[in-house]
Order: C-alpha cells, then structure tokens, then sequence
C-alpha cells in the first residue's frame, strides 16, 4: 500500500489539513507507519497533478490549507476499498533468506540461529500481548474507533509473530529429519563451487 | 528481589531402566515467583506434561527437589504430599473436569470439603472464588447448562479456592475457539497480576505470549527461555488513545 491511499482514505471523510493527515494516520495506524510531513506534502502535490486531490482555496489565517478528494479521486478511492490487496510480489523477508544461507553456508550453527531468532519473536509476542491487554481493559469510551484500529494492527503483528515461531518450529523439526536421514552428509554444498575458483 | 514461590532444582526424570530407560526431563531447573506465570512449549514428547506434573507433586522426579514455599515434595510421605497438593495447588486441565452432578459452586468449594472444611465456609471460599472470576451469575448452574469457556472459568476458580497460590494448567485452552480461549488466559493472567504463581503448558505460541516468561523444552532439556523485552513498546510510540 502507498501513502497514497492512505491520505485519500482519511480525505474521503471531509476536508483536512496537512498536519492533520500526518497526525491521523499515525494514530490510526497504530504508529506502526510513521510519516514525516515532507512526505504528506509531496504524496498531496503528486494526487493534486493526477487530479484526485483539489486544494481547498488560499491559506486560512493560521496559514493551513485544506485539502479534499475530488469526484475522480472519490472514485478511484471507491476502487481501492473494493479491491484485495496483492500478494503475488512477495516482499523478501531478510530472515527467510538468512536461513536459507544458513543451511547452505557451512559452519553455521543453524539449530543456534532458529533458537535464538524463536526466542526474540516470542518475547515481541509476549510484549505485543501485552498492549493489547492493556487496550482490552482500559476504559474505551473516549477513543472507541481509534482503540479499535490500534487492536486490529496489533492483532496483525500478534498473528505474524505467531505464524513466524510456528515456521520456525517447523523449520527445527525439518533440519532434525533432515540430520537423521542423512548424517554423514554435510547440508552446505561445497561442490556448488567450481574448483578453479577455489584455487583462485 | 521476591522469594520464588516454586523451585525445580536440576530435575530429572527417567521412565524405566537399563538399555529400554527414557529421559523425559533431564536436569532442568525453573524458579517461579508469585504474581508470575511462567509457559512451557516445546513439541510432543519434549517433556511439557512430565515438567508440569512433577511441579505439581503428581509425579516424583528420579533426581532433583521440587520446593513449593520452600517444603521439598521430593522427601514428603504420600499423605503430606495429597495434602500439600490439595491446600497450596490448583490444576487446569484441557477438558475440565467438572463433576457433572454439581453446581459450579458446588464443584468448585469440593476440594474444600475434601479437605475437611466445614460445608458453610467451604461454599464462602467458593463464592468468593467465583466473585473474582466474574462468575456468580454462574453459581447455581450446571456443567452441561454452561459453555465450554465458562466450564473452564469455572475450573479456574476451583483451582484458585481457599489458599491455593499456584496454579498449573494443561493446555486449559486446547478444546476452546480462539477467542474464548484467551478469555480463560486473561482471567489466569490476571489471577497472577494479583499475585498468584501459574505454570501453563501450551503448544500455541499466542498463548504463551500471555506469560512472563516461557521455556521452550525439547528432549527434557530447556533450550530456550525468553526474559527480558523484545523492545516493542518502542517501536510501537503512538498507540490510539494515547494512553500508554
């Protein structure tokens, strides 16, 4: 997802600000996506050029302009809502690719790696847990909607780090196949190098 | 620093003898404090259930102490050691255990009256257990005229009744949905806040996550245990509300 959407979908409930969108996002979104301002101006020239986005008349006295979707951004956010987010292009996970080196690098103690790298996911788990605790039983009438978002992205992160620690059971449980069926040879591939370039 | 309220002190524990001897738990030690709750993962056959049932009196390691209060169950006769149990130690199994021809007050003050207590002051230990559960509006009915959540809730406060400070429970949410299962490891959760000692075995990682600290068992020996935080509160600066 750009930021794109995200200020039109916060534009499709009225005119706002620029300080104002910036701060809603972030709140709304848990604070897991900080913007800088820069970025929110540069993302309303850019949807203003595409003629999604109108700039609402000159500077109020306090020098804030005020920005609003037009009929053509309405649309095009209509679409959005209405379409599922792609998951074909798998964005590269930095540990399933260390992993991955892992097993075929050799000397690396890959029991040690999936251990440890369990240890942190379950304590950012533990913690996450912990947030939504403290959203859960604290008293929610003032901020209804917004305590809501935060648990919805909270749970988001909760179900990751779950997925996450079950993949790396999985992953012991197969390296532990894997040294039964075959001890005596090695997981890394030495012969993958050609042996000029050893030599070299 | 606090006193643990349970200590396994490099406990071992070996089924059978000789060349067809297994090591369920090989010389593992686990302190835990009141108000904490510690969970136990780990895969099938990795020691979870062994761990919990000698932490728990009901079966005696080979080698090793298991002190509750600081008394060594290792060295107490079988009497001592069923009144131990029934006056300091409350157990939370996968499928209840309810007695189908009790109320959840009734079920709940019977460890109470089996250990002698008068029947009055035993169902006042039970009320109040079930008060703290949010479950009196539960008191008069009936296991089979209760979902599965409440019968767990109900299981809780009859592993919570009288003076018992430490809890064990055997995977409390395996035969729960997902929500209803963290509805019963909020109510363990916040039953340690107040000061009690909990131990949970448990095969889902998100359940765990509602402990302390879990240690992570395979082949009876600890491989992992988490402690410290994972430092998501700062990565995580502006929550809805803004409250934290």
């Amino acid at each position: 997802m750009s930021v794109r959407f995200g200020l039109m979908a916060l534009l499709g409930e009225g005119e706002k600000y620029g300080a104002q969108l910036r701060a809603e996002f972030e709140e709304r979104t848990g604070g897991t996506w900080p913007l800088n301002v820069g970025q929110v101006y540069t993302t309303l020239d850019r949807l203003i050029r595409d003629g999604l986005v109108a700039q609402n008349g000159d500077p109020d006295s306090e020098g804030r302009i005020g920005y609003s979707l037009t009929p053509q951004g309405r649309a095009e956010l209509e679409t959005w809502w209405a379409t599922p987010v792609d998951r074909s292009s798998t964005p590269r996970d930095e540990l399933t690719i260390k992993l991955a080196l892992a097993v075929t690098v050799a000397g690396v103690d890959v029991q040690r790696v999936v251990q440890d790298q369990r240890t942190a996911t379950l304590r950012h788990l533990r913690d996450l847990t912990r947030l939504k605790h403290d959203v859960l039983t604290r008293d929610a009438t003032e901020h209804r909607s917004r305590d809501l978002a935060w648990l919805l992205v909270l749970e988001n992160l909760i179900f990751a780090a779950e997925a996450e620690v079950r993949w790396l059971d999985h992953v012991e449980t197969r390296l532990h196949q894997e040294s039964l069926r075959a001890p005596a040879v090695p997981l890394a591939r030495p012969t993958a190098i050609p042996e000029q370039e050893v030599l070299r | 620093m606090t006193e643990p309220l349970v200590v396994l002190d490099t406990v071992s524990r070996i089924h059978g003898e000789g060349a067809t001897a297994v090591t369920a738990l090989d010389q593992v030690s686990l302190a835990i404090a009141p108000g904490e709750l510690v969970a136990v993962m780990g895969p099938s056959g990795s020691g979870k259930s062994t761990l919990l049932n000698v932490a728990g009196g009901l079966d005696r390691p080979t080698s090793g102490r298991v002190l509750i209060e600081g008394e060594d169950l290792t060295t107490m006769g079988g009497a001592d050691l069923a009144r131990l149990r029934r006056r300091r130690m409350g157990f939370v199994f996968q499928d209840y255990n309810l007695i189908p021809s009790l109320t959840a007050a009734e079920n709940v003050s019977l460890p109470l009256e089996l250990d002698g207590e008068r029947i009055s002051q035993a169902r006042r230990h039970a009320r109040h257990a079930l008060d703290l559960l949010g479950l009196m509006d539960l008191s008069d009915r009936y296991p089979d005229a209760m979902s599965g959540g409440q019968q767990q809730r109900v299981a809780i406060a009859r592993a919570l009744v009288g003076d018992r400070r430490f809890v064990l429970a055997d995977e409390p949410t395996g035969a729960l949905d997902s929500h209803t299962g963290e509805e019963v490891l909020r109510v363990l959760r916040e039953r340690c806040d107040a000061g009690i000692a909990g131990l949970l075995v448990t095969h889902e990682a998100r359940h765990a996550a509602w402990a302390d600290r879990v240690v992570f068992l395979r082949d009876g020996r600890v491989v992992d245990t988490t402690g410290t935080d994972s430092g998501v509160e700062g990565l995580l600066t502006t929550s809805a509300g803004g409250s934290r």
